[in-house]
Protein backbone atom coordinates (compact mmCIF):
# COMPACT_ATOMS: atom_id res chain seq x y z
CA UNK A 1 0.00 0.00 0.00
CA UNK A 2 3.06 2.43 0.78
CA UNK A 3 4.72 2.87 -1.84
CA UNK A 4 7.24 5.63 -2.37
CA UNK A 5 5.95 8.52 -5.08
CA UNK A 6 2.31 6.49 -5.38
CA UNK A 7 -0.91 8.75 -5.90
CA UNK A 8 -3.44 8.30 -3.30
CA UNK A 9 -7.46 8.64 -4.03
CA UNK A 10 -9.28 12.05 -3.32
CA UNK A 11 -11.07 10.34 -0.13
CA UNK A 12 -8.15 8.68 1.16
CA UNK A 13 -6.27 12.17 0.76
CA UNK A 14 -9.59 14.15 3.05
CA UNK A 15 -9.75 11.08 5.30
CA UNK A 16 -5.93 10.93 5.63
CA UNK A 17 -5.85 14.81 6.68
CA UNK A 18 -8.85 14.36 8.72
CA UNK A 19 -7.55 11.42 10.38
CA UNK A 20 -4.31 13.41 11.89
CA UNK A 21 -6.81 15.98 13.92
CA UNK A 22 -8.41 13.31 15.35
CA UNK A 23 -5.53 11.93 16.59
CA UNK A 24 -3.93 15.35 17.75
CA UNK A 25 -7.26 15.75 20.21
CA UNK A 26 -7.82 12.17 20.98
CA UNK A 27 -3.97 12.39 22.66
CA UNK A 28 -4.16 15.82 24.14
CA UNK A 29 -8.11 14.62 25.68
CA UNK A 30 -5.65 11.46 26.63
CA UNK A 31 -3.24 13.83 28.45
CA UNK A 32 -5.23 16.37 30.22
CA UNK A 33 -8.43 14.19 31.14
CA UNK A 34 -6.03 11.19 32.34
CA UNK A 35 -4.14 13.58 34.89
CA UNK A 36 -0.96 13.31 33.06
CA UNK A 37 -0.85 16.80 32.76
CA UNK A 38 -1.57 19.34 35.13
CA UNK A 39 -4.26 21.55 34.72
CA UNK A 40 -2.55 24.63 35.37
CA UNK A 41 -0.65 24.10 32.25
CA UNK A 42 -2.98 22.47 29.51
CA UNK A 43 -6.52 22.89 29.89
CA UNK A 44 -8.29 20.04 28.34
CA UNK A 45 -10.13 20.23 25.27
CA UNK A 46 -13.26 20.66 26.68
CA UNK A 47 -12.65 23.17 28.70
CA UNK A 48 -10.82 25.42 25.78
CA UNK A 49 -14.45 25.15 24.10
CA UNK A 50 -15.95 26.56 26.57
CA UNK A 51 -13.81 29.06 27.69
CA UNK A 52 -13.71 29.92 23.83
CA UNK A 53 -17.41 30.08 23.81
CA UNK A 54 -17.24 32.30 26.51
CA UNK A 55 -14.48 34.68 24.99
CA UNK A 56 -16.68 34.81 21.72
CA UNK A 57 -19.72 35.73 23.90
CA UNK A 58 -19.05 37.64 26.91
CA UNK A 59 -15.57 38.64 26.23
CA UNK A 60 -15.95 40.62 22.07
CA UNK A 61 -13.47 38.30 21.35
CA UNK A 62 -14.86 39.00 17.63
CA UNK A 63 -13.54 42.45 18.35
CA UNK A 64 -9.87 41.21 18.97
CA UNK A 65 -9.93 38.93 15.73
CA UNK A 66 -11.10 41.68 13.23
CA UNK A 67 -8.15 44.06 15.07
CA UNK A 68 -6.11 41.41 14.00
CA UNK A 69 -7.26 40.58 10.91
CA UNK A 70 -7.35 44.08 9.83
CA UNK A 71 -3.94 45.04 11.21
CA UNK A 72 -2.36 41.84 9.25
CA UNK A 73 -3.92 42.71 5.95
CA UNK A 74 -3.21 46.11 6.40
CA UNK A 75 0.44 46.23 7.06
CA UNK A 76 0.18 43.49 4.40
CA UNK A 77 -1.16 45.29 2.12
CA UNK A 78 0.99 48.95 2.53
CA UNK A 79 4.64 46.75 2.31
CA UNK A 80 2.88 44.52 -1.28
CA UNK A 81 1.83 48.17 -2.29
CA UNK A 82 5.96 49.40 -2.19
CA UNK A 83 7.81 45.65 -2.75
CA UNK A 84 5.80 44.71 -5.74
CA UNK A 85 6.42 47.51 -8.17
CA UNK A 86 10.42 47.64 -6.63
CA UNK A 87 10.79 43.80 -6.93
CA UNK A 88 9.71 43.83 -10.90
CA UNK A 89 11.93 47.27 -11.23
CA UNK A 90 15.12 45.16 -9.79
CA UNK A 91 14.12 42.05 -11.61
CA UNK A 92 14.11 44.31 -14.92
CA UNK A 93 16.73 46.58 -14.44
CA UNK A 94 19.88 45.34 -13.42
CA UNK A 95 21.45 49.16 -12.24
CA UNK A 96 18.75 49.47 -9.60
CA UNK A 97 19.05 45.43 -8.73
CA UNK A 98 22.66 46.38 -8.27
CA UNK A 99 21.25 49.92 -5.79
CA UNK A 100 19.19 47.97 -3.70
CA UNK A 101 19.75 44.34 -3.30
CA UNK A 102 22.91 44.80 -0.63
CA UNK A 103 20.90 46.86 1.17
CA UNK A 104 17.38 44.67 0.96
CA UNK A 105 19.81 41.50 1.83
CA UNK A 106 20.79 42.96 4.93
CA UNK A 107 17.34 44.25 6.21
CA UNK A 108 15.96 41.14 5.66
CA UNK A 109 17.88 39.09 8.47
CA UNK A 110 16.99 41.95 10.94
CA UNK A 111 14.24 40.34 12.83
CA UNK A 112 10.96 42.35 12.98
CA UNK A 113 10.38 41.48 16.25
CA UNK A 114 13.75 43.39 17.52
CA UNK A 115 11.93 46.57 15.90
CA UNK A 116 9.23 46.81 18.07
CA UNK A 117 10.52 48.38 21.18
CA UNK A 118 11.88 51.48 18.42
CA UNK A 119 8.74 51.59 17.15
CA UNK A 120 7.08 51.82 20.07
CA UNK A 121 9.08 54.97 20.82
CA UNK A 122 8.89 56.08 17.17
CA UNK A 123 5.15 55.43 16.96
CA UNK A 124 3.31 54.87 19.79
CA UNK A 125 1.68 51.62 21.14
CA UNK A 126 -1.04 52.72 18.45
CA UNK A 127 -2.33 50.84 15.31
CA UNK A 128 1.14 52.59 13.43
CA UNK A 129 3.29 50.56 15.36
CA UNK A 130 1.24 47.56 14.70
CA UNK A 131 1.28 48.24 11.23
CA UNK A 132 5.01 48.93 11.15
CA UNK A 133 5.85 45.54 12.49
CA UNK A 134 4.29 43.74 9.86
CA UNK A 135 5.46 45.85 6.90
CA UNK A 136 9.30 45.60 8.58
CA UNK A 137 9.41 42.17 8.85
CA UNK A 138 7.48 41.46 5.12
CA UNK A 139 8.28 44.30 3.18
CA UNK A 140 12.23 42.85 2.47
CA UNK A 141 10.92 39.47 2.42
CA UNK A 142 8.49 40.28 -1.02
CA UNK A 143 10.93 42.99 -2.35
CA UNK A 144 13.54 39.66 -2.61
CA UNK A 145 11.74 37.09 -3.82
CA UNK A 146 9.65 39.40 -6.49
CA UNK A 147 13.03 40.27 -7.87
CA UNK A 148 14.30 36.95 -8.53
CA UNK A 149 11.21 35.86 -9.96
CA UNK A 150 11.25 38.89 -12.45
CA UNK A 151 14.41 38.23 -13.38
CA UNK A 152 14.24 34.52 -13.75
CA UNK A 153 11.62 35.16 -16.57
CA UNK A 154 12.79 32.76 -19.63
CA UNK A 155 14.83 34.41 -21.60
CA UNK A 156 13.59 33.06 -24.87
CA UNK A 157 10.52 34.94 -24.39
CA UNK A 158 11.46 38.07 -23.75
CA UNK A 159 13.54 37.78 -26.75
CA UNK A 160 10.54 36.39 -29.06
CA UNK A 161 8.53 40.15 -27.70
CA UNK A 162 11.82 41.71 -28.60
CA UNK A 163 11.33 40.29 -32.30
CA UNK A 164 8.23 41.25 -32.32
CA UNK A 165 8.33 44.46 -32.07
CA UNK A 166 8.10 44.99 -28.44
CA UNK A 167 9.89 47.78 -26.89
CA UNK A 168 11.32 48.45 -23.17
CA UNK A 169 7.75 49.10 -21.65
CA UNK A 170 6.28 46.72 -23.71
CA UNK A 171 8.49 43.79 -22.54
CA UNK A 172 8.14 44.70 -18.85
CA UNK A 173 3.97 44.86 -19.05
CA UNK A 174 3.07 42.21 -21.43
CA UNK A 175 6.00 39.74 -21.17
CA UNK A 176 8.12 40.33 -17.11
CA UNK A 177 4.95 41.54 -15.34
CA UNK A 178 2.48 38.46 -16.76
CA UNK A 179 4.76 36.18 -16.62
CA UNK A 180 5.98 36.09 -13.21
CA UNK A 181 2.42 36.67 -11.81
CA UNK A 182 1.23 33.72 -10.53
CA UNK A 183 4.52 33.25 -9.21
CA UNK A 184 4.45 36.58 -7.49
CA UNK A 185 0.83 35.65 -6.10
CA UNK A 186 2.43 32.57 -4.69
CA UNK A 187 4.97 35.02 -2.99
CA UNK A 188 2.52 36.81 -1.56
CA UNK A 189 0.43 34.26 -0.35
CA UNK A 190 3.36 32.54 1.60
CA UNK A 191 4.62 35.79 2.83
CA UNK A 192 0.94 36.42 4.42
CA UNK A 193 1.47 33.61 6.61
CA UNK A 194 4.82 35.12 7.90
CA UNK A 195 2.84 38.40 8.75
CA UNK A 196 0.75 36.33 10.95
CA UNK A 197 3.24 35.83 13.28
CA UNK A 198 4.64 39.28 13.52
CA UNK A 199 1.21 40.45 14.39
CA UNK A 200 0.91 38.50 17.13
CA UNK A 201 3.98 39.21 18.49
CA UNK A 202 3.47 43.14 17.95
CA UNK A 203 0.15 42.14 20.31
CA UNK A 204 2.09 40.68 22.67
CA UNK A 205 3.66 44.00 23.57
CA UNK A 206 2.12 47.00 24.35
CA UNK A 207 -1.29 46.39 22.76
CA UNK A 208 -5.24 46.48 24.52
CA UNK A 209 -6.50 44.75 21.46
CA UNK A 210 -5.81 41.41 18.88
CA UNK A 211 -5.58 38.16 19.60
CA UNK A 212 -2.20 38.66 20.86
CA UNK A 213 -3.23 40.74 23.42
CA UNK A 214 -6.05 38.18 24.35
CA UNK A 215 -3.66 35.66 25.08
CA UNK A 216 -1.02 38.17 27.63
CA UNK A 217 -3.88 38.86 29.18
CA UNK A 218 -5.17 35.05 29.45
CA UNK A 219 -1.43 33.78 30.39
CA UNK A 220 -1.83 36.73 33.13
CA UNK A 221 -4.98 34.41 34.04
CA UNK A 222 -3.39 31.22 33.85
CA UNK A 223 -6.09 30.21 31.45
CA UNK A 224 -4.66 28.27 29.35
CA UNK A 225 -7.93 26.86 27.73
CA UNK A 226 -8.10 31.00 26.14
CA UNK A 227 -4.74 30.78 25.05
CA UNK A 228 -5.13 27.53 22.93
CA UNK A 229 -8.16 28.46 21.49
CA UNK A 230 -6.50 32.07 20.55
CA UNK A 231 -3.92 29.90 18.93
CA UNK A 232 -6.03 27.76 16.85
CA UNK A 233 -8.22 30.45 16.14
CA UNK A 234 -5.08 32.02 14.43
CA UNK A 235 -4.20 28.56 12.82
CA UNK A 236 -8.05 28.59 11.20
CA UNK A 237 -7.87 31.80 9.83
CA UNK A 238 -4.35 30.91 7.94
CA UNK A 239 -6.10 27.95 6.64
CA UNK A 240 -8.96 30.43 5.07
CA UNK A 241 -7.03 32.76 3.39
CA UNK A 242 -4.38 30.33 2.27
CA UNK A 243 -7.76 28.40 0.92
CA UNK A 244 -9.03 31.91 -0.46
CA UNK A 245 -5.45 33.01 -2.29
CA UNK A 246 -5.36 29.76 -4.20
CA UNK A 247 -8.70 29.91 -5.21
CA UNK A 248 -7.81 33.44 -6.40
CA UNK A 249 -5.36 32.03 -8.16
CA UNK A 250 -6.39 29.11 -10.13
CA UNK A 251 -9.40 31.90 -11.12
CA UNK A 252 -7.04 34.56 -12.25
CA UNK A 253 -4.14 32.32 -13.73
CA UNK A 254 -5.74 29.14 -15.54
CA UNK A 255 -3.09 28.72 -18.04
CA UNK A 256 -0.20 28.63 -15.25
CA UNK A 257 -2.14 25.25 -13.91
CA UNK A 258 -0.36 21.60 -15.01
CA UNK B 1 18.73 43.82 -55.30
CA UNK B 2 19.17 42.06 -52.76
CA UNK B 3 16.95 42.05 -49.62
CA UNK B 4 19.02 40.71 -46.93
CA UNK B 5 22.88 41.84 -47.32
CA UNK B 6 25.43 40.03 -44.51
CA UNK B 7 28.73 42.18 -45.13
CA UNK B 8 31.62 40.32 -43.00
CA UNK B 9 30.29 39.44 -39.95
CA UNK B 10 32.03 37.83 -37.15
CA UNK B 11 31.33 37.13 -34.14
CA UNK B 12 33.82 36.27 -31.36
CA UNK B 13 32.98 35.92 -27.79
CA UNK B 14 34.87 37.09 -24.94
CA UNK B 15 36.57 34.34 -22.81
CA UNK B 16 34.47 32.77 -20.53
CA UNK B 17 37.24 32.99 -17.76
CA UNK B 18 40.24 35.20 -16.57
CA UNK B 19 43.10 34.31 -18.86
CA UNK B 20 40.91 31.75 -21.21
CA UNK B 21 40.46 31.94 -24.95
CA UNK B 22 37.92 33.83 -26.56
CA UNK B 23 36.18 31.70 -28.83
CA UNK B 24 35.59 32.57 -32.24
CA UNK B 25 31.95 31.39 -33.32
CA UNK B 26 31.88 33.11 -36.60
CA UNK B 27 34.47 33.73 -39.02
CA UNK B 28 33.88 37.33 -41.12
CA UNK B 29 30.67 36.14 -43.41
CA UNK B 30 29.34 37.59 -46.15
CA UNK B 31 26.20 36.60 -47.65
CA UNK B 32 23.07 37.89 -49.83
CA UNK B 33 19.80 36.92 -49.59
CA UNK B 34 16.94 37.75 -52.56
CA UNK B 35 13.81 39.01 -52.02
CA UNK B 36 11.32 36.26 -51.83
CA UNK B 37 14.07 33.59 -51.36
CA UNK B 38 14.16 30.37 -49.22
CA UNK B 39 17.79 29.63 -48.02
CA UNK B 40 18.56 27.40 -45.22
CA UNK B 41 21.61 27.55 -43.27
CA UNK B 42 23.03 23.60 -43.16
CA UNK B 43 25.71 23.11 -40.42
CA UNK B 44 26.81 20.49 -37.29
CA UNK B 45 25.72 21.78 -34.33
CA UNK B 46 27.94 24.94 -32.75
CA UNK B 47 29.03 25.97 -35.68
CA UNK B 48 27.47 29.63 -35.23
CA UNK B 49 25.05 28.86 -37.67
CA UNK B 50 22.68 30.21 -34.77
CA UNK B 51 24.90 33.28 -34.29
CA UNK B 52 24.64 33.78 -37.47
CA UNK B 53 20.57 33.70 -37.46
CA UNK B 54 20.83 35.81 -34.10
CA UNK B 55 22.60 38.86 -35.28
CA UNK B 56 20.39 39.52 -38.74
CA UNK B 57 17.46 39.31 -35.71
CA UNK B 58 19.52 41.82 -33.29
CA UNK B 59 19.19 39.45 -30.70
CA UNK B 60 22.84 39.29 -30.37
CA UNK B 61 25.55 41.70 -32.14
CA UNK B 62 28.55 41.48 -34.64
CA UNK B 63 31.89 41.76 -33.40
CA UNK B 64 32.92 43.21 -36.91
CA UNK B 65 31.10 43.70 -40.10
CA UNK B 66 26.98 44.76 -40.51
CA UNK B 67 23.79 43.47 -41.91
CA UNK B 68 21.87 45.65 -43.79
CA UNK B 69 17.96 44.63 -44.62
CA UNK B 70 16.71 46.58 -47.72
CA UNK B 71 19.96 48.91 -46.82
CA UNK B 72 19.11 50.02 -43.84
CA UNK B 73 21.59 48.71 -41.10
CA UNK B 74 20.19 46.32 -38.60
CA UNK B 75 21.40 47.66 -34.94
CA UNK B 76 18.08 45.73 -32.38
CA UNK B 77 15.62 43.83 -32.86
CA UNK B 78 12.60 44.56 -34.61
CA UNK B 79 9.07 43.43 -36.10
CA UNK B 80 10.32 43.16 -39.43
CA UNK B 81 12.71 40.47 -38.74
CA UNK B 82 10.57 37.72 -37.67
CA UNK B 83 11.67 34.49 -35.91
CA UNK B 84 10.47 31.41 -34.44
CA UNK B 85 12.49 29.67 -31.86
CA UNK B 86 13.41 26.12 -31.57
CA UNK B 87 12.14 26.22 -28.30
CA UNK B 88 8.35 26.63 -27.57
CA UNK B 89 7.92 30.33 -26.93
CA UNK B 90 4.36 30.77 -27.51
CA UNK B 91 3.41 32.88 -24.27
CA UNK B 92 1.82 30.92 -22.15
CA UNK B 93 -0.58 33.91 -20.53
CA UNK B 94 -2.48 34.01 -24.01
CA UNK B 95 -4.50 32.24 -26.00
CA UNK B 96 -3.55 31.22 -29.47
CA UNK B 97 -5.42 33.92 -31.12
CA UNK B 98 -3.88 36.75 -28.40
CA UNK B 99 -0.72 34.69 -29.56
CA UNK B 100 -0.86 35.74 -33.17
CA UNK B 101 -2.10 39.26 -32.19
CA UNK B 102 1.10 39.64 -29.85
CA UNK B 103 2.79 41.99 -32.74
CA UNK B 104 -0.08 43.85 -33.65
CA UNK B 105 -0.91 45.22 -30.41
CA UNK B 106 2.52 46.31 -29.91
CA UNK B 107 2.00 48.38 -33.12
CA UNK B 108 -1.04 49.97 -31.40
CA UNK B 109 -3.69 47.99 -33.81
CA UNK B 110 -7.52 48.16 -32.36
CA UNK B 111 -8.50 45.21 -30.93
CA UNK B 112 -11.31 44.20 -33.27
CA UNK B 113 -8.70 44.76 -36.12
CA UNK B 114 -6.18 42.15 -34.64
CA UNK B 115 -8.75 39.89 -33.50
CA UNK B 116 -9.66 39.49 -37.69
CA UNK B 117 -6.19 39.36 -38.58
CA UNK B 118 -5.44 36.20 -35.90
CA UNK B 119 -8.33 34.73 -36.97
CA UNK B 120 -7.49 34.80 -40.16
CA UNK B 121 -4.16 33.66 -39.77
CA UNK B 122 -5.66 30.33 -37.50
CA UNK B 123 -7.23 29.53 -40.65
CA UNK B 124 -4.53 29.57 -42.76
CA UNK B 125 -2.26 27.48 -40.73
CA UNK B 126 -5.10 25.04 -40.11
CA UNK B 127 -5.51 25.88 -36.54
CA UNK B 128 -9.55 27.00 -36.88
CA UNK B 129 -10.89 26.06 -33.79
CA UNK B 130 -8.12 26.70 -31.39
CA UNK B 131 -8.22 30.27 -31.55
CA UNK B 132 -9.04 30.07 -27.50
CA UNK B 133 -6.69 27.59 -26.32
CA UNK B 134 -4.00 28.23 -24.18
CA UNK B 135 -0.12 26.84 -25.62
CA UNK B 136 -0.10 23.92 -23.09
CA UNK B 137 -3.35 22.83 -24.53
CA UNK B 138 -1.24 22.50 -27.78
CA UNK B 139 0.88 19.67 -29.28
CA UNK B 140 4.33 20.63 -30.00
CA UNK B 141 3.76 20.46 -34.06
CA UNK B 142 0.65 23.00 -33.08
CA UNK B 143 2.77 25.38 -31.05
CA UNK B 144 5.27 26.04 -33.55
CA UNK B 145 2.11 26.97 -36.20
CA UNK B 146 1.01 29.19 -33.98
CA UNK B 147 4.45 30.37 -33.68
CA UNK B 148 4.82 31.06 -37.29
CA UNK B 149 1.31 32.20 -37.60
CA UNK B 150 2.53 34.72 -35.12
CA UNK B 151 5.60 36.04 -37.21
CA UNK B 152 3.66 36.04 -40.05
CA UNK B 153 0.76 38.02 -38.89
CA UNK B 154 3.21 40.37 -38.33
CA UNK B 155 4.09 40.60 -41.59
CA UNK B 156 7.87 41.00 -41.40
CA UNK B 157 10.35 41.71 -44.43
CA UNK B 158 12.04 38.41 -43.37
CA UNK B 159 11.59 35.59 -41.61
CA UNK B 160 14.08 33.69 -39.39
CA UNK B 161 13.56 30.43 -38.09
CA UNK B 162 16.08 28.67 -35.85
CA UNK B 163 15.73 24.66 -36.04
CA UNK B 164 11.62 25.15 -35.53
CA UNK B 165 10.51 21.54 -35.84
CA UNK B 166 13.98 20.27 -34.05
CA UNK B 167 11.45 18.88 -31.24
CA UNK B 168 9.47 17.60 -33.03
CA UNK B 169 9.43 13.83 -34.23
CA UNK B 170 9.52 12.88 -36.95
CA UNK B 171 6.53 12.37 -38.32
CA UNK B 172 5.10 15.64 -37.74
CA UNK B 173 8.71 17.56 -38.43
CA UNK B 174 8.01 15.97 -42.47
CA UNK B 175 4.09 17.51 -41.87
CA UNK B 176 5.34 21.08 -40.36
CA UNK B 177 7.55 21.49 -43.64
CA UNK B 178 4.66 20.62 -46.33
CA UNK B 179 2.80 23.17 -44.15
CA UNK B 180 5.82 25.68 -44.48
CA UNK B 181 6.22 25.18 -47.80
CA UNK B 182 2.40 25.61 -48.48
CA UNK B 183 2.42 28.93 -46.26
CA UNK B 184 5.79 29.87 -48.40
CA UNK B 185 4.41 29.29 -51.80
CA UNK B 186 1.64 31.27 -51.13
CA UNK B 187 2.59 34.51 -49.24
CA UNK B 188 5.87 34.48 -50.32
CA UNK B 189 8.11 35.96 -48.16
CA UNK B 190 11.84 35.95 -47.84
CA UNK B 191 12.93 32.73 -45.38
CA UNK B 192 16.22 32.68 -43.21
CA UNK B 193 15.92 28.61 -41.90
CA UNK B 194 18.67 27.32 -40.08
CA UNK B 195 18.99 23.45 -39.64
CA UNK B 196 20.97 20.43 -38.94
CA UNK B 197 18.63 18.16 -41.06
CA UNK B 198 20.20 17.42 -44.56
CA UNK B 199 16.82 16.32 -45.80
CA UNK B 200 15.03 19.47 -44.40
CA UNK B 201 17.44 21.61 -45.90
CA UNK B 202 16.86 20.56 -49.44
CA UNK B 203 12.86 20.20 -49.24
CA UNK B 204 12.25 23.43 -48.05
CA UNK B 205 14.97 25.66 -49.91
CA UNK B 206 15.82 27.20 -53.39
CA UNK B 207 19.14 27.75 -51.93
CA UNK B 208 21.38 25.68 -49.16
CA UNK B 209 24.27 27.54 -47.13
CA UNK B 210 26.55 25.24 -45.86
CA UNK B 211 28.83 26.23 -42.88
CA UNK B 212 31.85 24.61 -41.44
CA UNK B 213 32.35 23.66 -38.05
CA UNK B 214 33.56 26.46 -35.08
CA UNK B 215 34.51 28.24 -36.32
CA UNK B 216 31.87 29.00 -38.60
CA UNK B 217 32.12 30.25 -42.11
CA UNK B 218 30.16 29.29 -45.04
CA UNK B 219 31.90 26.35 -46.94
CA UNK B 220 29.44 25.92 -49.83
CA UNK B 221 26.44 27.80 -51.61
CA UNK B 222 24.39 25.16 -53.12
CA UNK B 223 21.18 26.06 -55.61
CA UNK B 224 18.13 23.96 -55.04
CA UNK B 225 16.66 23.30 -58.49
CA UNK B 226 13.76 21.26 -57.73
CA UNK B 227 11.01 23.53 -58.81
CA UNK B 228 8.18 24.57 -56.65
CA UNK B 229 5.51 23.63 -55.36
CA UNK B 230 7.25 20.88 -53.88
CA UNK B 231 5.30 17.81 -53.31
CA UNK B 232 6.97 15.49 -50.45
CA UNK B 233 7.32 13.11 -53.15
CA UNK B 234 10.21 14.95 -54.72
CA UNK B 235 12.22 13.39 -51.63
CA UNK B 236 12.81 10.43 -53.71
CA UNK B 237 13.64 11.82 -56.68
CA UNK B 238 17.13 11.14 -58.34
CA UNK B 239 17.56 14.99 -58.41
CA UNK B 240 17.23 15.18 -54.62
CA UNK B 241 19.26 12.00 -53.67
CA UNK B 242 22.55 13.47 -55.78
CA UNK B 243 21.67 17.16 -53.78
CA UNK B 244 21.69 14.87 -50.57
CA UNK B 245 24.61 12.81 -51.24
CA UNK B 246 26.13 16.06 -52.04
CA UNK B 247 25.29 17.87 -49.05
CA UNK B 248 25.56 14.48 -46.97
CA UNK B 249 29.42 14.26 -47.84
CA UNK B 250 30.36 17.85 -47.25
CA UNK B 251 28.79 17.96 -43.76
CA UNK B 252 30.06 14.95 -42.78
CA UNK B 253 33.43 16.49 -42.56
CA UNK B 254 32.18 19.03 -40.22
CA UNK B 255 30.79 17.03 -38.20
CA UNK B 256 34.01 14.50 -37.88
CA UNK B 257 35.71 17.60 -37.03
CA UNK B 258 33.22 19.30 -34.86
CA UNK B 259 33.22 16.29 -33.11
CA UNK B 260 36.64 15.89 -32.36
CA UNK B 261 36.65 19.22 -30.36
Amino acid sequence: MLRPLQPVSSAARVGLGILFFVVFVAVWAWATFGGYVTRTFLADPLTMVREGYELLVKHGFLYDIGMTIWRVVGGFVLAALVAVPLGILMGTYRAVEAFFEPFVSFARYLPASAFIPLLILWAGIGETQKLLVIFIGSVFQLILMVAVTVAGTRRDLVEAAYTLGAKDWGIIARVLIPSSAPAIAEILRLVLGWAWTYVIVAELIGSSSGIGHMIVDSQALLNTGQIIFGIIIIGLIGLVSDFLFKLANRWLFPWSLV
Amino acid sequence: MSKLVIENVSRVFPPSHKGGQPTRALEPTSLAIADNDFITILGPSGCGKSTLLRIVAGLDHATAGQVLLDGAEVKAPGPDRGMVFQSYTLFPWLTVAQNIAFGLRERGLPEAERLKIAQDWCQRVGLKGFEKHFPKQLSGGMQQRTAIARVLANNPKIMLLDEPFGALDNQTRALMQETLLEIWERERKTVMFVTHDIEESIFLASRVVVMSARPGRIKADIRVDLPYPRHYTVKTSPAFSDLKAQLTELIRVEAQTAAAH
